[in-house]
């Protein structure tokens, strides 16, 4: 019992060293001590999570901590998971950081700033599940945000973009607060206390409406956090500028703090709603699920592919989410468990592939300079280590056995599927084009990972630097290999998690599904008849690919020739620039769904001076922008821009004036006074 | 569910899928052959090209690595699973508990994947073109395949394909609704695509500017080419198998009895036989469309998919 305050105790001490070893500690000694501190604190934060979701609870009033209301912490099975995970990715990651950062000297992320902020970030990742009061939660939730932005800022010197990013990054970060601030005050008022179980116990009288604004004020902030559309602005600039390490942290745990904060507030403190509200939500995940992965298939950036897989992958777990809540507004209580149970499954797995992910990029980007797919190539060895976890990470990403990410889709679909026993017109046109959705993610994501790993870690290499790569120092390695011990583990045994699935799905009132059932390699959904056996698939995969690969040997009669001439239709040994770029791979992709991508072309012709038919130069521009973006976030920036123009004129440098300015708001102000009361 | 028949109904689904495959193909040339007036080569000829490729020397081209080496064995050991857990002889078999519809989908795209990736690792531009345009076909074809699926699931109330076709068998009315028919259209569209043929792809072109399928394979040689072309026979087999078993399913085996089996087995073949000559058939009066056109086609087939899965929703949703 007493399992989770010692390792939260734990983790808190570890990560104030951290933070102080980070201020204090020259460079040399600073970048290995602090990244011991920092594992450690995930690793505390995994105990707490791994003792949660085992079934133990604790809460605790510190009235001390934050000055008016206390701190108020508590510790169920759905924060478990949630702690669990950030534990875990924090540990990996930071036996990672450790090797990315030491050797490339006290700029970046080695730097004073950068190695004190870490442990602290960390520290919030892990402990944002904990809080139990809105006060304590958006203390939390604020220290994570400061913290990934000052880290996203880490490497500004080296790169002008970074600030950009980093402008982008604080500003959607804090309107998501400002909505979070509006939603749980309206909530708080109405209900008649702030800590989590005043607001548990009042939601119930609350009026229908502002039940649907708080919801609607917190899904958006929430959702933003995941980088689900159309708040996801900041993803596709924050990940790809941050250093490979704080992006996987950022990827793989911050996220899922948005997902954490929706099944809290909507499912748990607000205990569900009307089925207008998973509707709404069913649409932002699909959006979001299919959005995120046609910008993921056109991206030439390895990052901002990756991270754009993210917004894919949330959206994936925003649909489990809706779906779960619009089941249980009909009443439909052990599918909604189910449904749940496949989102907070994918979210495990989505923290283990999209951490590996980023990591193998980082190290991709730290050993050539490059990011861009057009570049690189031939990475697969003179990067091995780096390519084959890059691959397994894929594998579990594109959803297909036996990746990790193929159980919790077939959870989610089963789910789906089984949705027709819920009545309701509404549910029979959600459901199916949820499913459509869903499909289409899975079959562009295959073409997304086999361009970022055919392109990018096969063929030959595009560029001098991608062809001098090499391979990531061995803490690198390490660090990465955890998260492929834990992919695999998650790949053929996800009954690993089991019994803490269905504690975690309980603890929002749920009923447990048994589904992942404990220990075992199965999945079997209970009064539905379909099961999937992950190690069994694996089992056969590899009994066939055996004989397959040795039958034809038998025949062989000659040794193997190797290093024979490529063919290449007769034209012979093609050179680099021949091959297929990521931009060319993503073309006919491209094509197909140039409605909804709306590509930018440019063609400028400089003809010579004497005659428009010789032609000097061409100049041919291509770019996909980001469509949302441009359509939702320019106007709004261009109106600012405008407006703070027009104040320009205001401020003349006249003292009269702004006297006169003085006199009257005055006035109004009196005039307001007297009209109001 | 654990006697030894089901092993044996096992072992004769991978066996007559593998033994077959080329026999199929085989017969499907013959066919066209015979209706565009030439003679043809034999049902044989592909089992010969087998036999010339494997006694051919092993090549590794320079450049090429671990995904274009391992690749053809993939292509074939996903299509030998899947062939052990779609119920083609019979329903009731020692993995038909396994044999979920999404795991059979998932294991064709895996062996798509493996070869695009190993058309992408030659470093050819002939293998990155083919990967390009196999995976654009793929990821539109992959959504189709998922939504039939699930809209013969859902009057099924499961995605396990032995208790759809079990269902099927019993209640032949489930077939000849809107949704099952709509599935039809959609799954025989995407079943075209899937394994490159008219009007997606021509299997038998080597005009490099056309090909998809056979852009990827350029570089293989020998034994290596034989695996490959070994791999997408069984697709083809396999995919033309699930849709008989699907919309066919009578006389497929329900329980443990050798007759049953045997009966299964001639049937298989004859409903082969007959899909295989249709699509032959068809492939002589149909063109091979331009690319750009090949995702309306797939657009059209996934409409019909989205309909049918709707269709099931409203038909069989109330409870």
């Amino acid at each position: 019992m007493s399992a989770i305050p010692a390792a939260l105790a734990t983790a808190v001490a570890l990560g104030g060293a951290g933070a102080a070893a980070g201020l204090a500690l020259p460079y040399r000694p600073r970048v290995p001590v602090v990244g011991v501190l920092t594992a450690g604190v995930g690793v505390a934060g995994a105990v707490a999570g791994a003792a949660a979701l085992s079934g133990n609870r604790w809460a605790a009033v510190c009235s001390g901590l934050v000055p008016p209301a206390g701190a108020q912490v508590a510790v169920d099975a759905l924060a478990g998971l949630f702690m669990a995970v950030a534990g875990a990715v924090v540990a990996a990651v930071a036996v990672y950081g450790i090797g990315y950062a030491a050797g490339r000297g006290s700029g970046g992320l080695g730097s004073r700033t950068a190695q004190a902020v870490l442990p602290l970030f960390a520290l919030s990742l892990v402990l944002v599940p904990v809080a139990a009061s809105v006060s304590t939660f958006l203390l939390l939730w604020e220290v994570s945000a400061l913290g990934s932005l000052l880290l996203v800022l880490a490497e500004h010197q080296q790169h002008a973009s970074v600030r950009q990013a980093g402008v982008w990054y604080a500003v959607l970060t804090h309107l998501g607060l400002v909505l979070l601030l509006a939603g749980f005050s309206l909530f708080a008022a109405r209900a008649g206390g702030e800590t989590f179980t005043a607001l548990r116990a009042g939601a119930s009288g609350v009026p229908a409406g502002v039940r649907g604004l708080v919801f609607a004020l917190l899904a958006l902030a929430f959702t933003s956090k995941a980088g689900a559309v159309p708040l996801h602005a900041w993803l596709p600039r924050a990940y790809p500028e941050a250093p490979g390490p704080v992006a996987a942290l950022m990827s793989a745990a911050m996220v899922n703090l948005g997902i954490y904060g929706l099944v809290r507030t909507a499912l748990d403190l607000l205990g569900g709603g009307p089925a207008w509200w998973w509707l709404g939500l069913l649409a932002v995940g699909g959006a979001s699920a299919v959005y995120g992965v046609l910008q993921a298939a056109v991206a030439s950036d390895l990052k901002r592919l990756v991270a754009y897989s993210s917004s894919e992958n949330m959206g994936l777990v925003l649909i489990g989410v809706g779906a779960c809540g619009l089941f249980a507004s009909h009443g439909d209580r052990p599918l909604a468990a189910l449904a749940l149970a496949a989102a907070l499954l994918h979210v495990v797995n989505h923290a283990a592939f999209k951490a590996l992910l980023f990591c193998a990029a980082g190290s991709v980007q730290r050993s050539t300079g490059l990011r861009d797919l057009d570049r690189l190539g031939g990475l697969r060895s003179r990067l091995p280590v780096t390519a084959g976890c890059f691959a397994l990470a894929a594998l579990g990403a594109v959803a297909l056995p036996p990746g990790n990410g193929f159980v919790s889709e077939w959870l989610l679909l089963q789910s789906l599927v089984h949705g027709r026993q819920v009545p309701g017109v509404a549910v029979a046109v959600a459901l199916p084009l949820s499913v459509a959705l869903i499909a289409l993610s899975a079959g562009i994501a295959a073409a997304v990972f086999v361009k970022a790993l055919g392109v990018g870690f096969f063929a030959r290499p595009r560029d001098r630097r991608a062809a001098s790569a090499r391979e990531a120092p061995p803490l690198m390695l390490a660090g990465m290999a955890l998260l492929a011990v834990a992919i695999v583990a998650l790949a053929v045994v996800p009954g690993l998690l089991g019994d803490g699935l269905d504690r975690a799905v309980g603890a929002v009132g749920l009923p447990g599904t048994g589904a992942v059932s404990g220990g075992g390699a199965r999945v079997r959904l209970a009064g539905i008849s379909a099961s999937l056996s992950p190690l069994w698939v694996v089992a056969a995969l590899t009994a066939a690919i055996l004989p397959a690969t040795g039958l034809p040997r038998l025949r062989g009669r000659r040794g193997r020739r190797v290093n024979a001439r490529l063919w290449d239709c007769g034209g012979g040994a093609p050179t680099p620039r021949m091959t297929y770029t990521a931009t060319s791979f993503a073309e006919p992709l491209q094509r197909v769904f140039d409605d909804v991508l709306a590509p930018e072309q440019h063609v400028d012709v400089t003809p010579v001076r004497e005659s428009a038919y010789l032609v000097r130069r061409v100049r041919f521009r291509h770019r996909v922008p980001d469509r949302i973006e441009h359509r939702l976030y320019d106007p709004v920036l261009r109106a600012l821009a405008g407006a703070g123009q027009a104040a320009r004129g205001l401020a003349g440098g006249s003292v009269h004036l702004y006297l006169g300015y003085g006199f009257a708001g005055l006035v109004v102000l009196l005039l307001a006074l007297a009209v109001g009361w | 569910m654990t006697h030894g028949l089901g092993y044996v109904a096992v072992a004769g689904q991978v066996t007559v899928v593998a033994a077959g495959a080329p026999l199929l193909t085989g017969w499907m040339r013959q066919v066209r052959a015979r209706l565009e007036g030439r003679a043809g080569a034999g049902v044989l000829q592909p089992w010969r090209d087998a036999r010339k490729l494997l006694r051919k020397e092993p090549v590794t081209p320079v450049g090429t690595g671990p995904a274009f080496r391992a690749a053809p064995a993939l292509l074939a050991a996903t299509a030998a699973v899947a062939a052990a857990l779609l119920p083609l002889l019979s329903t009731d078999t020692p993995v038909s508990g396994h044999a979920d519809l999404i795991v059979v989908v998932a294991l064709i795209s895996l062996g798509t994947i493996g070869l695009a990736l190993a058309g992408l690792d030659s470093g050819t531009a002939f293998g990155g073109m083919g990967a390009s345009r196999e995976m654009t076909v793929a990821s539109l074809v992959e959504p189709t395949l998922l939504l039939s699926v699930f809209a013969l699931s859902i009057p099924a109330g499961t995605t396990n394909v032995p208790a759809i076709v079990a269902g099927a068998i019993h209640q032949p009315a489930r077939l000849a609704s809107p949704a099952g028919l709509l599935a039809v259209a959609a799954l025989a569209v995407a079943v075209l695509a899937e394994t490159g043929r008219i009007p997606v792809d021509n299997p038998s072109t080597h005009l490099e500017l056309t090909m998809i399928h056979e852009a990827m394979v350029l570089e293989y040689a020998g034994p290596d080419l034989a695996l490959v072309e070994f791999g997408a026979q069984m697709r083809l087999t396999l995919l033309l198998g699930l849709l008989s078993s699907l919309f066919v399913p009578w006389g497929i085996a329900t329980g443990p009895s050798w007759t049953a089996l045997v009966v299964a087995l001639v049937l298989f073949v004859v409903k082969l036989t007959v899909l295989g000559a249709l699509l032959a058939a068809a492939e002589v009066f149909w063109a091979k469309i331009r690319l750009f056109r090949v995702p309306e086609l797939l657009a059209g087939s996934f409409l019909l998919a989205l309909l049918a899965v709707t269709a099931s929703y409203f038909l069989n949703g109330a409870p």
